[in-house]
Formats: structure tokens, C-alpha cells, sequence
């Protein structure tokens, strides 16, 4: 689950790590009011997104417009706000669709000596969360991995003992910071570290981090993404999503317990099991077909489940034609053919539908199948598969 | 031969008492498996699938002697459950548990690596060495006694790869699922370390997915160690970046651990490629009538 950078200042201050006076507006005149009790002056505007870019990114109801913006008045303040509330943000991460803005982060600026990257990731290699550093602060973190790897600095951690000071110590020295910020520095990182481990966070990152005149580290920003598998010993943090932010579809099929991602084809899957999954979309693209999503039902899934799936893939205005394949394990073939009997019945197919069954009860399947007045296009193996639910979109 | 279990090998079921637990446990019981027991907390005493169910592992162990454990715990408890049998010190744990937080993979795999037990997964589908036992919850009957070692990240996708084996008449030494999560307890170089080792395994297939770099330390790995005929296939090079694909494991995260950088590695490592899922048998195929030439 990802949240707003907002909400992860909010958790960066619990945890003592120094963030900027800042306040969320969800109108252009709150937008002026916090301006003026920042005190006036200087502040930042900045779009509220589930993705990084923003600074960069642009409107597409105004393109000269940035995602980040510095203003100097609650006039200026309440324009910016205004031509970013309600509308929608494209930047690198977002996809060509962009995100719509429901909310703005007004922020009070500051004296800027320098700009650093911070990350805070599971180096799955080394099977230890890892602190990451770079003097490159600001810019692409990934830009800076690929061409100069050099400049970022890595220390691992033990979830159970936390990042310890001699490593703070370490890092300042290669990013050349001294003095008092040293010291700032030791409780911002601990605590960072600390906050990773005790929210179950796969992600946080603060880019950019900066070092002011007088020695402060502040968070300019703040983006947490948390490991899904370890809500349920987070009820706090559930609050925190923002359902606004998610495919409507894909928070339907983790309702049904199903894994369902949206992709910019047109042939809708419906597979059982990730790698098998992930294989069909690729089996697709080799014969010239463009998949509509990636769907997993799972192991265990009923014939409801199964009915629900074909439900969403068929929501999905795109979809020209829909290949289901299933590997029976667990999953039997006559859960499925009895599921797409149901579904033709209570959905209705208006594409066509290409069948790949084999495993666990495969002939009482095809029997099921064949028997019922569903039509279908049968598929002997996955490459026939293939081949057919792309002729299918021809024909 | 096979590597991890056969027939002699002595099982429980870590979780027996629950439904996915008992119905695996009929599974592996109907294939041949040495099911000796299970363990529940607090239900030690009574019999499931009739078999005995002990509060602890080191009491199961004790009475019944156990070498291997199969885990269906579910996720709050699965990583408490994993540490128990470690430390019992049974030779193979095997955890089947999908969605185990990471950070209790952390404090897992730390455990682990310095104790006697191979840990295989967590969220995978087992292991099996056909016609002599099966630990997990894979299809029997599609596997069949043969020359071929099977790893991969993914289970149906293993299904498949194991089905075109069987069909093409190769068969399989021994099939080991990793698992789907970002930590798991064993990796592709220790699964190829142990059929380079293997003297019934004449070739060995790898199937691996996008995300991570666990395939690329693997192609250096076979490129220094192993002498057999070994053909690959990376699932997802249609996904596109950041969207995690179902398994914790495969996402594409910063241009990272894309389908093409790790086909490449494996490629200059003299592995055959299957660039289609339908293609992994023949890749193997391919793989031992190129290595007889050499």
C-alpha cells in the first residue's frame, strides 16, 4: 500500500524526523489560508499523488503548469492551488492517463545548503533492510544508480537492533557532511530505520533530503509504500489508503481475493497462478496479441470467485477476446468449466472466449464444457491458445 | 538418486489440523509420502488423517523421527512455525504459507543460514521427486521418474514445465519450487550446486520471473560450476514496470530486473533460452542434444 506524501510527513514527525511546517488544502482558499499561517513569505505547493515526478510532471488541463510550484503570496498560493485541485496530473510514473488531484500540500520553504537521496528498501540479495545515500539528491535516484553507481551509498541493518551511530558516522563522512550535522543526521537516519522496521515499510524514500545553513536535516519529501502482507498487524495504517488512488477494478478483485493488475490491451486472462499468469500475458505478446490484464485466481478459488473474475475482466471496455488457461493443481477443471458455464449464463460472453484446460480432473472439465451451450474455442496447448484468441480478434 | 527427499524420508505437517493442511496431507499420503505425524499447538493427542498430532516439533520428532516438515501455518504464526522446526533441526522444512511479512523472512533467513536445515520457500508449492515423494501441493501424477531437475519461483508455471518434460518421455530427478516471495530460504545456485552433485540429474531446467537479480547470480554460478546441460525460461517480459505481478517477488522496480537483462545473463552463461512458456521442454531438449555435441 502506498500513501500520500502528506501522511508520511505526518509519520516522519511521530518518529521525531524533521519535516517542514505544512498543511493540506483541499480548496484553492485553503490553499491561501495556509499560506498565510505558514507566515507568509515563501512556500511550496505541491500536487498530493501516489507517484513520484511531480516536480516535472504537468497538467493536462494546463500543460504549462508544474506539479511542485514556490510561491510567494496566498494570491499566488490559491491560483496554483486552483489550477491543480480536481485536475489531473501526468508525470513519468503515472502513465499517460495521468492522476487526478484531490489535495495540495501548502509548505513553508527553507535555506537550502545541500540535497541528498535517502532510501530505505529490503535488499533482497542480502536479505536485510539497507540504507541507501547519495549526494545526487533531487535527481532520478535511478539515473544516478545506473550511471554512477559509485555515488550511493549503502548500509545494512538489523530490523532488531536498528541502523547503528558508527554506520551514521560512515555515511556522513562519504557524503561529506560534518559538524552539528552529524549529529542531526544520527537522529534522523535511526529513527528512519526505526520507523521502516516498525510499520513494515518496503519502501521509504526521501528525495529530496536536505541540509540546511544551519546544519538541520529536513525531509523535503516523504514516500512510504508498505508491505501488504504485514497489514494485519497494522490497523492503523489501513485508514491511510486512498482508495481515489486504485483501479476500481483491481480493488474489486482484491475483495474476491483475487490478483487482478490492469494492462492497455485487448485480450483479457484469466489464469491460475502468478508465474503461469505472467507466462500467458508473455505467450500472447510472442504471437502478436496485446494482453488486457494479468488476473490470478488462485489455488483454491470457487465457482463464485471464478464468476466474479470473468465479471471484471469483461468490465473492462478494451477486452476483444478473453483466454482463460488453467494448470489444475489444487484447482480443479471442472471448477472452472462449471465457472464459465455460470458465468456465460449470468455475465454473457459477447467476445470470444478461447479455453486452455489440462491438469487435475482436465477430461470432466472438457466434458462439462462441451455438453453445456456455451461457445467456446477450444485450445489444445498453450501455443495453440495463443495463436487462436489473437486469430479470434481478426475474425 | 534426487536431492532433498525419496522414499525414505520422514514427513510432518506443521498445521495438519487445519482444512488446507489435512487435504494436502490426504495428497501426500495417497502419492506414497513417509506422512508420520503432524503438529498443532495445543491439540497434541488427537489423530488427523490418521496420524498422530503432537504440541511440538522436537516432541514429533522424538517420537516418530521425523527428517522433513511440510508448513501450512498461516502467516501471523508461519514464521514462529518455520524457527520451531529449525530448531528441531530437521534436515528439510518446507513452507508453503503464502503471505508471510518480509521483515519476518529477515529474522527467518538470518536463523536459517546458520543452522543444520535446508528452508525451501515460503508461498511456494513444495518439493517432489517423482514415484517417491511428494511434500507440497503440486499434482502428482503429472511428474514422472526421469533425468531432468526442476527449480522455479512459480508454481502452475512449473505445472507446465514438468508436464512438457513428462510428455517428451525426460522426465524428473527431483522438482523444487522456491517460492514467490522476495526472501526465500533457498536459492537457484544452492538448488544448482546439489543437481550439478546429483548423479541421476543429466540436465537441469530453471524457471525464474522478473524482479530481484537471483537469476543473474545463478547464470554466474552455472557458468563456473556446472557442467550439465541447463535451459531457462523468465516469465513476465510482456509486464511492465512497477506493477507487482502477483508474487511479492516480481516487480520491475527502477529498470530493474526486467525479462531481458536476465535472459541475456543466462544466455552468456551458455544456457538455452525458452523464450515461449510452451517452449520450455524442447529448450530442454535442445539443451542436452547441444551439450552431447561438445
Amino acid at each position: 500500500m502506498k500513501i500520500h506524501e502528506y501522511q508520511g510527513k505526518a509519520l516522519f514527525a511521530d518518529y521525531g524526523v524533521a519535516v517542514l511546517k505544512h498543511a493540506v488544502a483541499g480548496t484553492p482558499e485553503d490553499a491561501a489560508q495556509a499560506f498565510h499561517n505558514l507566515g507568509g513569505g515563501l512556500a511550496v505547493v505541491k500536487a498530493q499523488i501516489h507517484a513520484g515526478g511531480r516536480g516535472k510532471g504537468t497538467f493536462i488541463e494546463h500543460p504549462e503548469q508544474r506539479g511542485v510550484q514556490l510561491v510567494r503570496s496566498a494570491d499566488e498560493a490559491q491560483q496554483v492551488a486552483a489550477r491543480m485541485l480536481g485536475k489531473t496530473l501526468v508525470t513519468i510514473q503515472t502513465g499517460p492517463q495521468g492522476k487526478k488531484v484531490n489535495q495540495v500540500l501548502v509548505e513553508s520553504g527553507c535555506n537550502i545548503a545541500r540535497e541528498f537521496y535517502l532510501g530505505i528498501v529490503l535488499d533482497r540479495a542480502a536479505a536485510k533492510p539497507v540504507l541507501m545515500c547519495s549526494s545526487e539528491g533531487g535527481v532520478e535516484i535511478e539515473k544516478v544508480a545506473a550511471e554512477t553507481p559509485e555515488k550511493i551509498f549503502k548500509e545494512h541493518f538489523d530490523p532488531a537492533q536498528g541502523l547503528e551511530a558508527f554506520q551514521v558516522r560512515k555515511l556522513c563522512q562519504k557524503l561529506g557532511v560534518t559538524g552539528v550535522a552529524v549529529r542531526a543526521a544520527e537522529q534522523f537516519m535511526k529513527q528512519l530505520c526505526r520507523l521502516f522496521v516498525d510499520l513494515d515499510c518496503s519502501l521509504v524514500e526521501v528525495n529530496p533530503l536536505v541540509l540546511t545553513g544551519d546544519g538541520q536535516l529536513i525531509a523535503l519529501d516523504a514516500k512510504m509504500t508498505f508491505d501488504d502482507n504485514a497489514a494485519f498487524r497494522h490497523p492503523e495504517l489501513a485508514e491511510l489508503r486512498d482508495l481515489s488512488e486504485e483501479n476500481e477494478a483491481e480493488i474489486r478483485a482484491s475483495k474476491t481475493g483475487l490478483s487482478y493488475v490492469k494492462l492497455d490491451g485487448n485480450i483479457g486472462c484469466l489464469v491460475n497462478g502468478a508465474g503461469l499468469a505472467m507466462s500467458t500475458m508473455d505467450i500472447i505478446k510472442l504471437h502478436g496479441g496485446e494482453p488486457a490484464n494479468f488476473l490470478d485466481v488462485g489455488g483454491g478459488a470457487n465457482t463464485e470467485q471464478v464468476t466474479e473474475a470473468f465479471r471484471i475482466i469483461l468490465s473492462d471496455p478494451n477486452v476483444r477476446a478473453v483466454l482463460v488457461n488453467i494448470f489444475g493443481g489444487i484447482m480443479k477443471c471442472t471448477t472452472i468449466a462449471e465457472a464459465i458455464v455460470s458465468a456465460a449464463k449470468t455475465v454473457g460472453f459477447q467476445v470470444p472466449l478461447v479455453v486452455r484446460l489440462e491438469g487435475t480432473e482436465v477430461e470432466e472439465g472438457r466434458r462439462i464444457l462441451e455438453s453445456a451451450d456455451v461457445k467456446i474455442i477450444p485450445a489444445l496447448d498453450l501455443t495453440d491458445a495463443a495463436q487462436k484468441v489473437v486469430a479470434a480478434l481478426q475474425g | 538418486m534426487s536431492i532433498l527427499i525419496d522414499k525414505n524420508t520422514k514427513v510432518i505437517c506443521q498445521g495438519i489440523t487445519g482444512s488446507v493442511g489435512a487435504f494436502h496431507t490426504r495428497g501426500c499420503l495417497a502419492y506414497g509420502t513417509k506422512m508420520v505425524g503432524g503438529v498443532t499447538p495445543g491439540k497434541g493427542g488427537q489423530t488427523a488423517e490418521g496420524l498422530p498430532v503432537f504440541d511440538t516439533v522436537i516432541e514429533a520428532k522424538d517420537k516418530t523421527g521425523c527428517n522433513a516438515t511440510m508448513i501450512f501455518v498461516p502467516p501471523p504464526f508461519a514464521a514462529d512455525a518455520i524457527l520451531e522446526a529449525i530448531d528441531a533441526e530437521l534436515d528439510v522444512v518446507i513452507a508453503i504459507t503464502e503471505g508471510i511479512p518480509a521483515l519476518d523472512m529477515v529474522r527467518v533467513y538470518d536463523r536459517v543460514k546458520r543452522s543444520k536445515s535446508v528452508l525451501i520457500g515460503p508461498n511456494c508449492p513444495g518439493v517432489i521427486t517423482p514415484g517417491q515423494c511428494k511434500i507440497g501441493i503440486m499434482p502428482g501424477y503429472i511428474h514422472q521418474p526421469g533425468k531432468v531437475g526442476i527449480m522455479s519461483r512459480s508454481g502452475t508455471l512449473t505445472y507446465e514445465a514438468v508436464w512438457q518434460t513428462s510428455n517428451l518421455k525426460l522426465g524428473q530427478t527431483t522438482c523444487v519450487g522456491l517460492g514467490g516471495d522476495p526472501i526465500v530460504g533457498t536459492s537457484f545456485i544452492d538448488v544448482f550446486r546439489w543437481f550439478q552433485e546429483d548423479p541421476a540429474t543429466e540436465a537441469i531446467l530453471m524457471i525464474g520471473e522478473i524482479g530481484g537479480t537471483a537469476e543473474e547470480e545463478a547464470a554466474a554460478f552455472v557458468k563456473q560450476h556446472v557442467s550439465k546441460p541447463v535451459a531457462a525460461f523468465i516469465a513476465g517480459a510482456a509486464a511492465p514496470p512497477g506493477k507487482r505481478m502477483g508474487h511479492a517477488g516480481a516487480i520491475i522496480s527502477g529498470g530493474k530486473g526486467t525479462a531481458a537483462e536476465k535472459q541475456a545473463a543466462l544466455r552468456d552463461a551458455g544456457i538455452e533460452i525458452a523464450l515461449s512458456p510452451a517452449d520450455m521442454g524442447a529448450a530442454m531438449v535442445r539443451a542436452i542434444e547441444k551439450h552431447r555435441r561438445r
